[in-house]
């Protein structure tokens, strides 16, 4: 039901519903042997302050702060399963079979892993953590993880008196490796992580699945798992990455060194004036909006912009890449809430076909989604990945703040074109002039 | 060999699951247009929150003089909560918008 936008928000519901029965089903059927379970008042309890906190923070959250968000919940799901591991561990004995130990340990394992690394994505995204690398960090990272498997087996081989012991370096560890795991990762690549910190979550949940011989948990854990593996490629691909970068958490560093070497050319400034003439006077406006816009918070700004120009008779349309935004499919969400149709959002491919035939391509904050060394410099680290060819258009103005380059750390030659023209501010302000500028028109 | 061939038996049942689950997941994700993706994976978080059926049992099977479980077990299910509540409504906000498209969208990935 979530391939279609409209009946999505039924099969949200569905599921909701689903949850909410196998946690009452649960409750109320749940029997080990003869035992029953007890408890009931300090479980109500939790449950009712798990909705309230839950409930709350996701009514008042901005559409724009989303990503940190859905890191927030994964962690605490990466806690619970961890918690979970915890518990069932010390309550293993020697007489239970591989399967549980090798589950709690799994499962202690990736859900600790998934929820420091959450807690430290939602820190970087909402800019309260800074990235940080030392040198040699992916070694050491591998280092520990090499060390958590060899003690896991270790663990499992059961020749050790005391497993506990163990139990508790690995699980000291694994928290460690959560945090070095996300924190030299760049700010924009983040989506990546956080789909795959979600396929974490997903694997630690079949793990608990295992554990307690639960088909609904083992279900929805391998759903989850398998399809932000998937959902992880799929990013990849859009950004042109290795999974293996991802995995040994050296985002971003090939791109560093392969920015030193870009040369500063010449580029054309234009000013706002002349931009709303031009744009007043076109017949076809393909706007790309992209991170910048939204840090700037400017989709309402745009959607004016858009509707202003609609009614002075001009063909406009969003050309949207697949990452655009902070997570994939962000940017829809964005412009969604600013009330933007869905009829003028093009995908990456009608994109293109319309590129040759537009006047005007307006880009907001947008920077490697339209950088023409991905069609035709092999040396880029970003050559593969598909663009929006807005090049082809007539003129493309591009609002920046600066000249800086994009979060790929690589030169943008869109920017040095002779139909390109720079357009420096923040997206915000620098629409709410070029509206001003076109109702004098 | 003959030790992993006897626990693969004794867990088939298990094993089924997992193997039908990733096929499920690959399938829901190969339809879901680009569009949906980030309340895609609101949702999918929320949905692994059916961990917080574990952490109930965790919390029920506890004797009462087991403090350690019993803290533990309380943590896990208001973080499990939370991130069962907390998805779900927050999938729900973003979906909500979408409402404004009229279904125009789903005729446009399907071109694709």
């Amino acid at each position: 039901m979530l391939s279609h936008p409209a009946t999505a928000r039924k099969g949200n519901l569905v599921s909701a519903a689903g949850m909410s029965i196998a946690i009452l089903g649960t409750l109320f059927l749940y029997r080990d042997g003869d035992i029953q379970l007890h408890n009931y008042t300090w479980i109500a309890g939790a449950l009712l302050i798990g909705s309230v906190i839950g409930a709350v923070s996701a009514r008042k959250v901005k559409m724009t702060a989303m990503p940190e968000m859905v890191s927030l919940f994964n962690g605490m799901g990466g806690l619970c399963a961890a918690l979970i591991s915890i518990v069932e561990f010390a309550r293993l004995t020697p007489a239970d079979s591989d399967l549980r130990l090798l589950a709690s340990l799994a499962g202690m394992v990736i859900g600790s892993v998934s929820f420091t690394g959450s807690m430290i994505a939602y820190g970087k995204l909402s800019g309260k953590i800074k990235d940080h690398s030392f040198r040699g960090q992916h070694v050491f990272n591998l280092l520990v993880l090499a060390v958590i498997l060899v003690l896991g087996a270790f663990l499992d081989t059961r020749s050790v008196g005391t497993p506990a012991v163990y139990f508790n370096i690995i699980l000291v560890l694994a928290v460690i490796y959560g945090v070095l795991f996300v924190l030299p990762i760049g700010g924009a690549d983040m989506p990546v992580v956080i789909s795959l910190l979600n396929s974490f979550t997903g694997i630690a949940t079949a793990c608990g699945g295992f554990l307690y011989n639960n088909p609904v948990m083992l279900t929805g854990g391998i759903l989850v798992g398998s399809a932000g593996a998937i959902l992880t490629i799929l990013m990849c691909k859009a950004m042109n990455r290795s999974l293996q970068n991802v995995l040994i958490g050296s985002f971003g560093k090939t791109a560093q060194a392969a920015g030193a070497t870009g040369e500063h050319g010449a580029y054309k400034e234009i000013s706002v004036s002349d931009a709303a003439m031009v744009m007043g006077y076109a017949h076809k406006v393909m706007i790309v909006p992209g991170y910048g816009l939204a840090v700037a918070q400017a989709q309402h700004a745009c959607h004016d912009l858009e509707k202003l120009l609609r009614d002075k008779g001009v063909d406009v349309k969003y050309a949207i890449h697949p990452v655009a935004g902070r997570m994939p499919g962000h940017m829809n969400v964005l412009l969604a809430e600013s009330d933007v149709s869905y009829d003028e959002l093009l995908e990456l491919e009608p994109a293109n076909d319309q590129f040759p035939t537009t006047d005007v391509v307006l880009v907001l904050g947008a920077n490697d989604v339209v950088n023409p060394a991905a069609e035709n410099d092999p040396t880029s680290p970003i050559f593969g990945m598909p663009v929006l060819q807005a090049w082809k258009a007539k003129l493309v103005i591009v609002n920046k703040r600066s000249m800086r380059p994009g979060y790929a750390g690589i030169e943008n030659e869109l920017f040095f074109l002779p139909n390109t023209s720079m357009l420096f501010g923040d997206a915000k302000a620098v629409l709410q002039q070029l509206i001003a500028e076109i109702k004098e028109l | 060999m003959e030790t992993l061939l006897n626990f693969i038996q004794a867990n088939l049942g298990q094993f089924y699951i997992v193997i039908l689950s990733i096929f499920l997941g690959i399938e829901v994700i190969s339809r879901v247009p680009s569009v949906l993706h980030t309340p895609l994976m609101s949702g999918a978080n929320a949905i692994h929150g059916v961990i917080i059926i574990g952490s109930i049992i965790v919390m029920g099977e506890a004797s009462a003089d087991n403090y350690l479980a019993l803290a533990l077990g309380f943590i896990a299910v208001i973080v499990g909560t939370i991130n069962v509540v907390g998805g779900f409504v927050v999938t729900d906000r973003m979906l909500e918008m979408f409402k404004n498209g009229k279904g125009t969208t789903s005729k446009q990935s399907k071109d694709k």
